[in-house]
């Protein structure tokens, strides 16, 4: 009936664990409670789980990232904790039963459901508005997407408390993974999670891919796009080649733990070296995935607040182009001490390097764009410049480490951990800060807080080079990565300055909560009535803050790269406004098969993890017959009218009109 | 008075990073103990100037600009449509090729002269170690000597050693860091690395690549001795009662255990480690592999 399941599986005896499931218990019931006594479901399921509107999905997108950003926080406390308790002999607090669990839910949870979510949720709230469109090529899609996306975060989560979460690293290598060295269940986990939010992914790639290639304005040719819309659809090119990939690979991984196959396995001819070709033929396009949107960003951001164009906009997304391509010949680089031969491994380093020279152009470019420019010290601006200070350095340690004959004393040391948080820390994260403040107002009529997002853009930074810098030294003495204790007691020091390090990221995040509270309780002093609160270039702004459902009355039409700013150059305010008369607007339906195809997701996941076979079966033919409820319904967009489009606009007008009065009065309301 | 705070800021992070810096001087990777590793610190430290090269000017013209057109500044020119400059597209481009032109050069030749593949230049006979990674410990077989050990290996100094490296279980990386390169260990595969130690010493050695609940104390330690030394080891080794055939006793030894001590067997099967690569060839893994589940808490003490 329950498969391998039984009350065993649930860790009474981890007061850790237990005390986390208290709180999320507590959290839920409390959240729960809050709606039905505000009576809020109805607004909840018809605004937003049911919505495919583009702009709600990202902020979803977003706050999923937020909650489970301070979830991957806590095991990484956890680790520094631990790492600057277990030296020369101590063992810590944590087991390596439970460490091991912890460094590889962190991996997985800030890879797959922190950044991918950020940079895919920024992509659904700007992307549409940059190029014009009313929303995506295929807006169902887009919600299922996000649906299949929570359905993995939350089997992650349930891993917390039913069973247990992998003990193999977050990429699993085999033969660890197999059946023979993890019997347990949290293999089945790591596997299913990924296996349905990737699948969400792939999705998302196609549909931003289609949205980008045919639903631009008119006028907007490829290269009138904005950079940041380039690089979105670089990465979901990048999506639609490398995700396939990681499917098929799990999918034999699946087949190897389930039926008793040898993919991957020691024996029967199975080959563990593939699966590392494989994951990581999946893994290196990934992470330009997840940089490349943030890239993008920071070529918006640094254009905007230097109020400039941006520098060689041809070369950008010529480089951005290249590095498409290159990172996908680049792979083996993480694993040169594998053995392939010389000519192999020197290949892959220098392909490798080369990736840093269309790299460096684009940093040189943001500099160049600065430079006689008038810069305005934003808080995206900076975390552009320790973007751009941070980045240049992990991407030389990037280089150092492409270097085959370095990287056999480099290799699997805490200098590739250094290495990539150097570069996800100060790239991914930092962009994602950066495009979070930026695009903030857009999504919901108010900027956020400066002197908080400074604050934590200084602990953000000065906890990263404390908490990493320290790392590179103990790589130096051959400190190993993924030690739940360690011998040297020389190590100890580093490894508490490495902690302090973490907790001042800590307060970086808690920074960001108090930001965001306290711009949402002063959000009458911070509201911006132009919908171009940064006086910016492309059209995005060229519409009301938040963006009307339909995004424009009338879809811009481009003649230039910076074609907004140029609008208004000529027209001045007006560029800002939209003029009758108005037309009927046509629109998508909400969709309930996302949700429902989402919720049974999990319920066929959970069952595929414990073996209760008929759970599968039924969630399995639930989400099939769901689906095809909704291919068969052809009730699926409408028309707003006119004079609806005519009523919103005039709304934004007046506000505009009165501006000056109205953003005098609230002052008074906040001071009051 | 917000460029002071920006500048004060960056001062302190770079008095943070100096005694970092400083720190690692005296650390297995830059006081190399062999050939191997000396040639691989002086490439790090080429690799690391050459890309300072960049690296530096990037930084301070980030802070340079960011200062100098800050929109307070009353002296800055401001030119908004300035976006292009054949000069500087072509100086950007160039600089980076130039860099990674020499540093490709320098990879192509270092890939080749630190191939762990590749025999080291010697007037010594190498010497041939073979080493299996197990749960969690490591086995060292010296196929001449026909002895065994494990969490310990020992070698003369000057003389040019060949680890043969495979697995018993899943994959490991066999790493001692004072003497330099580390390769994968993997079941069913013969891998090999050169190193060689100039000094004599004991040098800590571990697993790199994590392999399961006992990694962390997957250690040994690498004695690298004088001749002399080396044949009294040899002697020492020889005097242990225990003995390892395969498959029966190396399958026992093969049981996961944790933070094993140092064991010598004085006599052991011949060509011990090519059954063990064998054995994977032949599909006994499913009779052979242990359940770490029922396993994995017992320690060595109990193993015994």
């Amino acid at each position: 009936m329950f498969g391998k399941l039984s009350l065993e599986s649930i860790p009474y005896h981890e007061p850790i664990i237990m005390g986390t499931v208290a709180a999320i218990v507590l959290g839920a019931v409390l959240l729960i409670g809050g709606i039905t006594y505000f009576k809020k479901w109805q607004y909840l399921w018809s605004e937003w789980i049911t919505s495919v509107d583009h702009k709600k999905l990202g902020i979803m997108y977003f706050l999923v990232a937020l909650v489970m950003l301070v979830r991957g926080f806590a095991d990484a406390i956890m680790m520094r904790s631990q790492q600057a308790l277990a030296a020369g002999g101590a063992e810590g607090f944590l087991p390596p039963h439970h460490y091991d669990q912890i460094f590889t839910a962190h991996g997985v949870i800030m890879i797959f459901f922190v950044a991918m979510p950020m940079v895919i949720g920024l992509m659904n709230l700007v992307v549409p508005l940059q190029i014009g469109a009313r929303d995506v090529a295929f807006p169902f899609l887009n919600n299922l997407s996000f649906w299949l996306f929570a359905a993995g975060v939350v089997l992650v989560n349930l891993s917390l408390f039913i069973g247990e979460f992998a003990k193999t690293g977050w990429l699993a290598y085999a033969p660890l993974s197999g059946i023979n060295y993890s019997p347990d269940v949290g293999v089945d986990y790591w596997i299913w999670a990924l296996q349905i939010s990737g699948i969400g992914t792939t999705l998302t790639g196609i549909n931003f891919f289609v949205t980008i290639l045919k639903m631009r304005t008119r006028g907007m040719t490829m290269f009138r796009m904005p950079i940041f819309t380039w690089t979105s659809l670089c990465a979901n090119v990048l999506i639609i080649a490398s995700f396939p990939i990681l499917t098929a690979t799990i999918a034999m991984l699946t087949l190897d733990r389930y039926f008793g196959m040898h993919f991957f396995t020691n024996d029967f001819g199975g080959n563990m070296m593939m699966y590392v070709n494989l994951i990581w033929a999946w893994g290196h396009p990934e992470v330009y995935i997840l940089i490349l949107p943030a890239f993008g960003v920071f070529s918006e951001v640094v254009a905007t607040f230097s109020r400039k164009r941006l520098f060689g906009y041809t070369t950008m997304v010529w480089a951005t182009v290249c590095i498409t391509v290159l990172s996908f010949i680049v792979w083996l680089h993480h694993f040169f001490t594998m053995g392939a031969g010389a000519n192999v491994n020197a290949f892959f380093g220098i392909a490798t390097m080369i990736i840093a020279i269309p790299t460096g152009v684009k940093i040189f470019n943001w500099l160049f764009t600065m430079y006689r420019g008038s810069i305005q010290f934003t808080s995206p601006v900076l975390w552009t410049l320790g973007f751009i200070v941070t980045f240049t350095l992990g991407g030389m340690t990037g280089v150092m480490l492409a270097v085959p004959g370095a990287n056999f004393v480099l290799h699997n040391t805490l200098f590739v951990i250094a290495h990539f948080h150097n570069v996800i820390i100060g790239g991914v994260v930092f962009g994602m800060m950066a495009g979070l403040t930026y695009w903030f107002p857009k999504a919901f009529g108010f900027t956020l807080d400066e002197k908080w997002g400074k604050r934590s853009f200084w602990c953000w930074i000065i906890g990263f080079y404390m908490a990493f810098m320290p790392l590179y030294v103990l790589s130096f003495f051959g400190a190993s990565r993924r030690m739940q204790s360690y011998a040297n007691a020389d190590w100890q020091p580093m490894m508490i300055v490495a902690w302090v390090g973490a907790v001042i990221i800590m307060a970086g995040i808690a920074c960001t909560v108090i930001q965001l509270y306290i711009s949402v309780r002063d959000r009458k002093k911070h509201v911006d009535v132009t919908g171009d609160p940064w006086d910016a270039r492309t059209f995005e702004w060229a519409t009301s803050s938040p963006a009307p459902f339909y995004n424009f009355a009338h879809l811009p039409t481009v003649n230039s790269i910076d074609g907004f700013w140029e609008d208004k150059q000529k027209n001045g305010a007006e560029a800002l406004l939209s003029h009758g008369p108005y037309e009927d607007i046509h629109m998508p339906k909400n969709t309930v098969a996302g949700p429902v195809m989402g919720i049974l997701s999990i319920a066929l996941g959970f069952a595929l993890v414990w073996h209760i076979w008929w759970l599968a079966a039924v969630s399995g033919a639930g989400i099939f017959i769901a689906f095809l409820m909704r291919v068969f319904n052809d009730d699926i967009d409408y028309y707003v009218p006119a004079a609806e489009v005519e009523r919103i606009e005039r709304e934004h007008r007046e506000r505009w009109v009165r501006r000056d009065e109205l953003e005098h009065t609230n002052r008074v309301e906040v001071r009051a | 008075m917000r460029r002071k705070s920006f500048t004060r800021a960056i001062g302190t992070l770079l008095l943070i990073a100096l005694p970092l810096l400083l720190a690692g001087c005296g650390s297995a990777l830059m006081d190399s103990k062999g050939q191997v590793g000396h040639e691989q610190t002086r490439l790090i430290l080429i690799a690391f100037g050459l890309m300072l090269l960049v690296v530096i000017p990037v930084i301070g013209m980030t802070l340079w600009f960011a200062v100098r057109y800050r929109r307070s500044s009353k002296h800055a020119t401001y030119y908004p449509d300035w976006s292009h400059s054949n000069a500087i597209e072509v100086v950007v481009w160039l600089i980076p090729c130039v860099i990674i032109a020499i540093l490709a050069t320098l990879t192509w030749k270092t890939s080749h002269s630190l191939d762990p593949h590749k025999p080291l230049e010697s007037d010594v006979a190498p010497m041939e170690i073979q080493v299996v990674s197990l749960d969690w410990k490591w086995l060292f077989i010296y196929p001449e000597q026909g002895i065994a050990t494990v969490n310990e290996v020992a070698f003369p100094k000057d003389v040019p050693v060949r680890f043969r490296v495979t697995s018993g279980s899943v994959m490991n990386s066999f790493f001692i860091p004072r003497l330099g390169s580390q390769i994968y260990a993997m079941a069913g595969m013969d891998n090999d690395l050169h190193l060689i130690a100039n000094e004599e010493g004991i040098y800590p050695g571990r697993s790199t690549n994590y392999s399961g609940a006992g990694f962390a104390g997957m250690t040994f330690k690498a004695h690298a001795t004088s001749e002399d030394g080396f044949d009294d080891w040899v002697a020492q080794v020889r005097e242990s009662q225990k003995t390892l055939t395969f498959p029966e006793q190396y399958n026992a030894l093969a049981r996961p255990t944790q933070d094993v001590p140092v064991e010598y067997f004085s006599e052991i099967s011949p060509n011990l480690y090519e059954d063990i690569i064998r054995s994977f060839r032949t599909g006994r893994e499913a009779d052979n592999a242990p359940d770490r589940q029922a396993h994995a808490p017992m320690n060595a003490e109990a193993a015994e």
